[in-house]
């Protein structure tokens, strides 16, 4: 994830501004494909139980660790599970992964971010000090410590991806506020009276959304990646339950005799990934005034 | 502004950061489910144990109390020993803590071999199909999960060709030779998302660079192309490139754990993975702690090259 957050000074988004965003990101091909593949990943998770030819879970004794054939288009795995269906079930742990710690670390940091630059003084102080401290605690190393206290599980996981995720919301959310306060129609709205929380909520929060907008994309990349990864370590979804990165740590073991089965969770984790990062990319280039 | 009084203030507001720092993975205990002196125990469920645990890290008084007196014996260097093999963390640390620099270097080279020519010729053939192909590049290392770009190597280079070995570690006191070769892989891993963020940094600064007057009148006078790019464009691009550099190298030391784990290198994200599932939560706190101290530490070290890079910031207050 990066590390330090693009914080930019939001155009007012007015519904003209918005719409003119949304062209600007249709013109770019790269941006639309990548959207075109993320909505292809959201609908393959939750199509799951239709589409997988397998139960994901069905032990089959007499099918471990079979190649790729016409039964099992992307072999077995090392119970003789079906790797296709387990793909497909592993979609949801994933895309899941990728959407609730995001959710969490945005919805705790937008009170978050607007207290702190909205109203400065000690309560700006107090919440930055102990943001810098979770920033300087590297992601992935705040993710396992966490994951490892609360104990394994992918609800866990989710939990301390979404904390580990939330310092740079926080700065992210605090730096826009910090740069649209001293704009002149919040100004205004204060000279006509307004009340701080009027201003806080009608003002100022829609004009922290495009920056937002580009870190979601960012990070739910970034989440995707940290639930694999302690999948992977095992701090995350359970077995038998399927994920792409519980699939690559089984497959680690069976590399010579089963290649197939870390082949393909890594390459639905690079794909999806990359669809994320290229879209965020685009976003950027469509919502950042610095960009255009 | 001196360059003493830039770090004495930079250093002013360290202290609350790596105070809060201390009281947030000291609370980490406190998420251990149930009694903690049990969970701290581990696998031993001998009462004794629990008590002498007890008694060891004061679970009994309050937690104020329990944090100063832990983070009293945290700044004398003692981190407690080890509930599994009972050597105390801080020899752990300082056997484990070599490995991952090194390895940390090791793609840090990586990274700056392919990351800053790729860049530079990016933006020098700025929108043509060599830009193209290499930020698909830099974007593929960004995107690519590491440990599983690791597993693909290994049965590549291991499994398939047998080139190279498929883990363990070797020091290079013991065996350059093979010192070198057991960390080539996960070095190459490792370096390949750094140099991905390298390659984009690097393309942005220097388009910054090209684009500027200095650059326009060196190449009014006819200085030769190459030398415009290399010497007036490079130079001052990399201003932003070497603190990039400082920041990514902490961020290598934990993107190590994954790596580590995949090729089985005894460094310190694999002591870390360790302590996890041997529930030694001292072992945790102290890689997360020192984790923390490092990369706060190459946060500062990237601020004061910035500094002395450039000479603007010094004549501001």
């Amino acid at each position: 994830m990066s590390a330090t957050p693009v914080v930019f000074a939001a155009p007012a988004v007015a519904v003209g501004r918005r719409y003119k965003a949304a062209r600007q990101l249709a013109r770019r091909p790269a941006a639309m494909i990548a959207l075109a593949v993320v909505l292809g990943f959201v609908l393959v998770a939750l199509a799951a139980p239709q589409l997988a030819p397998f139960d994901p879970t069905a032990i089959d004794y007499r099918a471990i660790r079979k190649a790729p054939s016409a039964a099992h288009p992307l072999g077995t795995d090392e119970v003789g599970r079906d790797v296709l269906s387990r793909l497909l079930w592993g979609a949801r742990a994933s895309l899941l992964a990728g959407v609730i710690p995001v959710t969490i670390a945005v919805a705790l940091s937008v009170p978050l971010g607007l207290l702190s630059g909205y109203l400065g003084g000690w309560v700006d102080g107090l919440i930055m000090r102990i943001n810098d401290a979770m920033l300087s605690i590297p992601f992935l190393i705040v993710a396992i410590a966490l994951a490892a206290f609360l104990g394994p599980g992918l609800g866990n996981a989710m939990i301390a991806i979404g904390i580990a995720a939330l310092p740079t919301f926080v700065r992210l959310v605090r730096g826009t506020v910090l740069a649209i306060k001293t704009e002149e129609y919040v100004e205004a709205a204060q000279a006509l009276g307004c009340s701080r929380r009027r201003v806080a909520l009608r003002h100022i929060l829609p004009n922290t959304l495009p920056a937002l907008f580009i870190q979601v994309s960012i990070t739910v990349a970034a989440a995707i990646i940290a639930e694999a990864s302690l999948s992977f370590l095992g701090l995350g979804q359970q077995p038998p339950a399927p994920s792409w990165g519980s699939m690559l740590n089984a497959a680690q073991r069976y590399l010579s005799q089963a290649p197939w089965m870390a082949l393909y969770p890594g390459l639905m984790i690079f794909g999806i990934v990359m669809a994320l990062n290229v879209l965020g990319d685009g976003l950027r280039d469509a919502l950042d005034p610095r960009y255009q | 502004m001196a360059l003493w009084l830039y770090v004495a203030r930079r250093l002013a507001v360290l202290v609350p950061t790596l105070f809060f720092v201390s009281v947030l993975i000291f609370s980490l205990q406190q998420l251990l489910p149930g009694d903690a002196a049990v969970a701290l125990a581990g696998e031993e469920n001998d009462p004794a144990a629990v008590a002498a645990i007890r008694a060891r890290y004061h679970l009994d008084r309050p937690i104020p109390v329990q944090y100063g007196l832990w983070l009293g014996r945290v700044l004398q260097g003692d981190f407690g020993e080890s509930l599994r093999s009972r050597i105390p963390v801080r020899e752990l640390l300082a056997s484990k803590l070599p490995v991952t620099i090194e390895l940390a270097l090791c793609s840090m080279a990586i990274a700056l071999l392919i990351g800053i020519p790729a860049g530079i010729v990016s933006a020098v053939r700025k929108g043509t199909v060599v830009d193209a192909a290499a930020n698909l590049l830099a974007l593929s290392g960004l995107s690519v999960p590491h440990f599983w770009l690791g597993i693909m190597l290994i049965l590549l280079f291991a499994v398939r060709l047998g080139w190279l070995p498929a883990s363990g570690y070797v020091t290079p006191w013991e065996d350059l030779g093979r010192n070198l070769t057991t960390i080539l892989l996960p070095s190459f891993v490792l370096g390949t998302g750094v140099a991905g963020v390298m390659m984009r940094h690097t393309r942005s600064a220097m388009l910054q660079t090209l684009g500027a007057d200095y650059v326009r009148t060196a190449r009014s006078k006819s200085v030769p192309e190459r030398l415009v790019v290399l010497k007036h464009a490079l130079r001052n691009a990399l201003i932003p490139i070497i603190t990039l550099g400082a920041i990514e190298f902490g961020r290598l030391l934990s993107g190590a754990v994954l790596t580590e784990q995949v090729f089985a290198i005894p460094g310190f994200g694999k002591l870390l993975v360790d302590g996890v599932f041997n529930r030694d939560y001292a072992v945790v706190q102290a890689v997360v702690l020192v984790s923390a101290g490092l990369y706060v530490l190459l946060n500062l070290g990237a601020d004061i090259l910035y500094f002395l890079a450039n000479p603007r910031l010094r004549g501001s207050t």
